[in-house]
C-alpha cells in the first residue's frame, strides 16, 4: 500500500509597524533586554489595550493580497494559558471571528503553478522571551505587544518541497506587499506544521501531529522529510498514530514527543471586552485596496507575456523590485525590452554591484541605455564596442552617441577597408590559413578575430567573415 | 470642622481665602489620626505627599486659579487601592500584589489632578473588588462608622467609610455590581456608578472588564456631581470609553423634576426586602411625587437571571483579568520547582477565599463543552436584560429602587454564605448588566440601631444628569445626607 502526507501550515508573522499592537514602543528588533516596554506591554494591574490602526490595515492589506474575504465584523478574544513569557497570561487573538478568511496563494511548483487555500489569516501579539541562565531564567519583553498575523493553510499540501515552496512563496509575497521583512534571522516568521498520513485513494484523514520548533523553512522542509516516513513506517509495522504535538530537534534532525492530545490546553477563548469589535467601512476598505500590489508570480508571468522576456530575467525584475521598476519605465519606451533587460541585467546590474552604487544615483538617465540598444541593432557599433560605450557611460554619463563619436567607435562597414584588414591578417596568419583550408572551420573564427583587434573593434563582424571567406575559398 | 464640609462649601471658603488647603487636609489627616482605629477605612496613606500637594493648591490659589478653573483645587479626595495613583502602592486589597507601587497613574487621577483634587490614600475594599461587605481585603475588615460592629459594604467600603466618617471630602469607587452604590447606601453617603463607557477604565486593576465604571462616592448630590464632571470624558487608552466631553452636571441641579416620570419595577418587590427599608423607600416615593414627578409601574421581566448572569460573566471576565498575577514579573513570589509550582504556590498564598472561588467559577464556565451553556448564554440574558431596561426607560426617565434589601449586617454575619451575600446584590446588579447609569442616596434610618438606608436610582445610558437632578431635590427637602455617624468627634 502507499500512502501520501497531508499537510497544512500556520505561518506567524510580524507585521511591519513602528509601533507595537496595544501600546506606542517600538516594534524593533535587537534592542537591549526589556527597553521597549511600558506598562501596557508588561500586563502591569490596570492597563488596556488600544488596537494599533495600522495592524489592522496591514491585515486586511495581507487577506488581500492572499485573495481572502474580508469579513464585515471581526472581533479579538483573549486566548487564556500561563507562561512566563506572555504578560497578561492570555493572548490577544482573534478566535471565530479573524480578520480575513478563505483565500488562497498561487506558486510555481513542479513545474506548473500550484494553489494552496488559505483557511484565514487573523491579527494577535507576540509574546515575549524567555532567556534561560545557568541557574535562573529570565523574560525579554521587548517582543511581547509586536503585532503578529497568524497565517493558516488548509490541509492540501503533499509533501515536503511543496510545503517549502509554499513558504518562501507566501514570504515573497509579503515581503513585496510591505507587510512584513519577514526576516527568519530575526525571528519574523516562525511556522506550525500539521501533518498526517493516509493510504493513497482514501479521503479520512491520518492522525494529527503537529510539530512545533522550526525556525527555518529549510527546517520545515526537513521535519517533514523526517516525519512523513515516520509515520508512513509505524502504520506499515501495523502500528496506531495517535494525536500529538511533537517538537523539532533541528540539530539531532529528529521529531519528539512533546505532548499528547491528553495534556491540550483548554485556551477558554472568549471575546475580549476591553476591545471594540472591528467593522471596517467601505472608505477605509478602499484605502487598504489603493495599497495591494501586483503579486510576485503575477508580476513575473506578466513580464514574461508583455516583453517577451525569458523566465530567469522576470524573475530577476521580481526578487529585485527596484531593478525591475527601472526595467518597466524604460520598457514602456522600448523597441526592443528584451534587449533593454539584457543590458540592465547583464551590465546594469553588475556594474552597480561592482561599484557599490544605487540606481538612483546613477550618471546617466535610462534612455542612454535604449540609445545603446539602438546603436547596436542599427549596426553602427559592433556589440565589444558596444561594451565600452556602457562602461564609459556608466562612470561619465556621457551620451552614447557622443561616446561613440569621441573614441572613435562608429563601426566600418566600408568592404574596401575590411578587405585590407583580411589581407593583413591572412597574411600574417598562415597556419590558421592552412587548417581552414583543410576544413577546420573553427580557424575562420580566429582570423576573423584577428580582422576585429586590427580594426580596433570597429569592423563590422559579419563583413569581415563573409570577406574573409570569399578570400579563403 | 473643615473636614465635614461639602467639595462645595470648602471651594468657596477657599477661594474667598477664609481656609487654606492646608488647613483641609491637616483636617482630614487628624481626622483620620482620631478614627482610624475603629473604623479602618484606609489600608496606607502617605501624609507628606497629600500635605505637599495641599501646599501646592494654596500656592496655586494665591496665585489666583479659580474654582471654575479648576473646580477640586485644594480639596481632599481618596481613592479606592483598586486605582493606579503614580508612587503609591496599588493592592487591591490581596496579598498577592506585596510591595508592588504604581510606576503610572490611572486616567481618573489624572484628571483629578488636572481638577486642583489633592489626590490621597489607599482605600479599603474587598479583594479585586469581589465582595459586599470588604470582609475580604486581606489587611482586615472595614467597618460601619454608623456602627462598628458591622460591615460598611462593599466593595468599595473604605471610600464609604472614610466618606461617611469625614476622613476625606470625597472618594473615588470602582462598581462593578453595585460596589459603590451599595456600601455608600450602607454608610449614607451618595454613590454614583457612571454609565458603562462615562469614565475610563484606564489605570483600574480590572475585575470584570465589560462591567467595571469607576466613580464617586460624596457627601451630597452637588459634590458627587462635581468629581463625575472632573472624571468624565473620552480617554484614547480605553477603547470603550465614549466619544465626546462631559457635559457641566452642576447645571443639572435646579431643583426641578416636575414633569420627570419614576418608573417603580414590579418585579422589585421581593421577599426578603427588610420593612424599615421598604417603608423608607415607599416614603421617598411619595416625597418625588410631592415634587411633582409621576410614579409609574415598569416591568424588568428577566431581573429573576440578573443575579446568576453577573456570576458567570463577571468571574469569566475575572478568571483572566486575575490571571496576570503570577509572580513573574511584580508583586509577591513564592518559588516554585518549575513555572507552574511558582504559579501555583504564588496564587495559593497570595489569593484569598472569595477570588478563588470567583477565578475558579470563572474558569468553569468559559471551559470547553460548557462555554455555549454557561458563558454564550450569560450573554444572550444580559442583551434581554439590556432590552428590558431600555424598553422601561421608553416609559420613564428614572427607576426608583432599594439599594440594598437590608441595612449593614453584622461582620461575620455572612461570611460562611456566599450565596446570601451575592442574592444581596439583587437591586444593583442589573445596572453593570444593562451598561446604565445608578446612584444611591440616603433616604431615611432603620430604628435601632440606627443606620442608613439607600435610595437607588436608576437611569438612561449617559441620564447621569437626570439622577443628579433627582438626588439634589430630594436633598432640598430631606434631612438625611446631613446626618453625621456616632463617632467621637
Ligand atoms: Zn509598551
Amino acid at each position: 500500500m502507499s500512502y501520501e502526507a497531508v499537510i497544512g501550515l500556520e505561518t506567524h508573522v510580524q507585521l511591519k509597524t513602528k509601533s507595537k499592537m496595544w501600546c506606542g514602543c517600538a516594534n524593533e528588533f535587537g534592542a537591549p533586554p526589556n527597553t521597549r516596554v511600558c506598562p501596557v506591554c508588561l500586563g502591569l494591574p490596570g492597563v488596556l489595550p488600544v488596537a494599533n490602526e495600522e495592524a489592522l490595515r496591514l491585515t486586511a492589506l495581507t487577506g488581500l493580497l492572499l485573495n481572502c474575504t474580508l469579513p464585515s465584523h471581526a472581533k479579538f478574544d483573549r486566548k487564556n494559558y500561563f507562561y512566563p513569557d506572555m504578560p497578561k497570561n492570555y493572548q490577544i487573538t482573534q478566535y471565530d471571528k479573524p480578520s480575513a478568511i478563505n483565500g488562497h496563494i498561487d506558486f510555481e511548483f513542479g513545474g506548473g503553478v500550484a494553489r494552496v487555500r488559505i483557511t484565514r489569516a487573523h491579527l494577535e501579539e507576540d509574546v515575549g522571551k524567555n532567556i534561560h541562565f545557568d541557574r535562573t531564567s529570565g523574560v525579554d519583553f521587548n517582543r511581547a505587544g509586536v503585532p503578529l498575523l497568524e497565517i493558516v493553510s488548509e490541509p492540501e499540501i503533499t509533501g515536503a518541497d511543496m510545503a517549502y515552496e509554499y513558504l518562501n512563496a507566501l514570504k515573497d509575497v509579503l515581503i513585496h506587499g510591505g507587510v512584513s521583512d519577514a526576516d527568519m534571522e530575526k525571528g519574523m516568521v516562525r511556522c506550525d506544521v500539521n501533518v498526517s498520513v493516509r493510504p493513497v485513494g482514501t479521503e479520512a484523514l491520518g492522525k494529527k501531529i503537529e510539530i512545533k520548533n522550526m525556525n527555518s523553512f529549510s527546517g520545515v522542509r526537513r521535519a517533514l522529510e523526517y516525519e512523513i516516513p515516520r509515520q508512513i513506517a509505524v502504520l506499515e509495522k501495523g502500528g496506531q498514530l495517535t494525536q500529538e504535538t511533537r517538537r523539532w530537534d533541528d540539530a539531532g534532525g529528529i521529531t519528539e514527543t512533546m505532548r499528547s492530545k491528553e495534556m491540550a490546553h483548554d485556551y477558554r477563548y472568549f471575546p475580549e471586552p476591553d476591545l471594540m469589535p472591528f467593522e471596517p467601512t467601505e472608505a477605509w476598505l478602499e484605502e487598504i485596496r489603493r495599497r495591494v500590489v501586483e503579486l510576485p508570480l503575477a508580476k513575473k508571468q506578466r513580464l514574461m507575456r508583455q516583453y517577451q522576456l525569458p523566465a530567469a530575467d522576470a524573475q530577476t525584475f521580481v526578487w529585485d523590485r527596484a531593478l525591475g521598476d527601472y526595467f518597466e519605465a524604460l520598457a514602456r519606451k522600448a523597441k526592443n525590452p528584451k534587449s533593454a533587460a539584457n543590458w540592465i541585467i547583464n551590465n546594469l546590474r553588475a556594474q552597480l554591484a561592482a561599484a557599490g552604487g544605487t540606481l538612483a544615483g546613477l550618471k546617466f538617465p535610462p534612455e542612454y541605455i535604449l540609445d545603446i540598444v539602438d546603436l547596436v541593432e542599427s549596426r553602427k557599433i559592433s556589440s565589444s564596442a558596444a561594451q565600452l560605450v556602457f562602461a564609459e557611460m556608466f562612470s561619465g554619463g556621457e551620451a552614447p552617441a557622443v561616446i561613440v563619436e569621441n573614441k572613435g567607435l562608429a563601426q566600418v562597414s566600408d568592404a574596401g577597408a575590411i578587405e585590407a584588414y583580411c589581407d593583413q591578417a591572412i597574411a600574417a596568419h598562415p597556419g590558421p590559413v592552412a587548417d581552414y583550408k583543410s576544413g577546420k572551420a573553427a580557424a575562420l573564427n580566429f582570423l576573423k578575430g584577428q580582422v576585429m583587434k586590427l580594426s580596433k573593434g570597429k569592423a563590422n563582424p559579419n563583413l569581415a567573415g563573409e570577406i574573409l571567406e570569399r578570400k579563403l575559398k | 470642622m473643615l473636614n465635614e464640609l461639602t467639595i462645595w462649601e470648602l471651594a468657596g471658603k477657599l477661594e474667598r481665602r477664609e481656609v487654606s488647603a492646608l488647613e483641609i487636609m491637616r483636617a482630614c489627616l487628624d481626622r483620620i489620626e482620631r478614627v482610624e482605629g475603629s473604623i479602618h477605612s484606609f489600608i496606607s496613606y502617605d501624609a507628606a505627599d497629600a500635605l505637599e500637594q495641599a501646599a501646592a493648591a494654596d500656592r496655586h490659589l494665591v496665585g489666583g486659579t479659580t474654582r471654575r478653573q479648576k473646580p477640586l483645587l485644594g480639596i481632599p479626595i481618596a481613592i479606592k487601592d483598586v486605582l493606579a495613583v503614580r508612587g503609591q502602592p496599588l493592592n487591591c486589597g490581596s496579598k498577592i500584589l506585596g510591595q508592588f507601587i504604581s510606576p503610572y497613574d490611572a486616567t481618573v487621577i489624572e484628571k483629578l489632578r488636572e481638577a486642583g483634587a489633592i489626590v490621597f490614600g489607599r482605600l479599603n475594599m474587598d479583594e479585586f473588588a469581589m465582595g459586599s461587605s470588604t470582609e475580604n481585603s486581606s489587611f482586615g475588615p472595614t467597618r460601619n462608622p454608623w456602627d462598628t460592629s458591622r460591615i460598611p459594604g462593599g466593595s468599595s467600603g473604605g471610600s464609604a467609610a472614610a466618606v461617611a466618617a469625614d476622613e476625606c471630602i470625597a472618594a473615588l469607587g470602582s462598581d462593578t455590581g453595585g460596589s459603590i452604590r451599595q456600601p455608600a447606601a450602607l454608610c449614607g453617603c451618595v454613590g454614583l456608578k457612571p454609565t458603562y463607557g462615562r469614565v475610563s477604565r484606564y489605570g483600574l486593576v480590572a475585575f470584570a472588564s465589560s462591567l467595571d465604571q469607576i466613580g464617586p462616592l460624596a457627601k451630597d448630590a452637588r459634590d458627587a456631581a462635581l468629581v463625575l464632571g472632573a472624571i468624565s470624558g473620552h480617554d484614547a487608552r480605553d477603547s470603550t470609553s465614549v466619544e465626546g466631553t462631559a457635559p457641566d452636571y452642576t447645571a443639572a441641579l435646579d431643583g426641578r423634576i416636575k414633569g420627570l416620570k419614576l418608573g417603580l419595577a414590579k418585579e422589585y418587590m421581593i421577599g426578603g426586602l427588610d420593612g424599615e427599608v421598604g417603608a423608607a423607600v415607599q416614603a421617598a416615593v411619595s416625597q418625588y411625587e410631592k415634587l411633582g414627578a409621576e410614579i409609574v409601574e415598569i416591568s424588568l421581566p428577566r431581573t429573576e437571571f440578573a443575579v446568576a448572569t453577573y456570576y458567570i460573566i463577571a468571574t469569566a471576565e475575572a478568571s483572566a483579568n486575575l490571571a496576570r498575577f503570577d509572580g513573574i514579573r511584580y508583586g509577591r513570589r513564592v518559588e516554585g520547582s518549575d513555572p507552574i509550582d511558582l504559579y501555583c504556590k504564588t496564587r495559593g498564598a497570595g489569593f484569598g477565599a472569595e477570588v478563588k472561588r470567583r477565578i475558579i467559577l470563572g474558569a468553569y464556565v468559559l471551559s470547553s463543552g460548557y462555554y455555549d451553556a454557561y458563558y454564550l448564554r450569560a450573554q444572550k440574558v444580559r442583551t434581554l436584560i439590556r432590552r428590558d431596561f431600555l424598553n422601561a426607560f421608553d416609559k420613564v426617565d428614572a427607576i426608583i429602587t432599594p439599594t440594598s434589601p437590608t441595612a449593614a449586617f453584622k461582620i461575620g454575619e455572612k461570611a460562611d454564605d456566599p450565596l446570601q451575600m451575592y442574592l444581596s446584590d439583587i437591586f444593583t446588579i442589573s445596572c453593570n448588566l444593562a451598561g446604565i447609569c445608578g446612584l444611591s442616596l440616603p433616604c431615611g434610618f432603620t430604628a435601632s440601631p440606627k443606620l442608613p438606608i439607600g435610595l437607588q436610582l436608576l437611569g438612561k445610558p449617559f441620564g447621569e444628569e437626570t439622577l443628579l437632578r433627582l438626588a439634589h431635590a430630594y436633598e432640598q427637602i430631606t434631612p438625611w445626607h446631613n446626618e453625621k455617624p456616632p463617632l467621637e468627634r
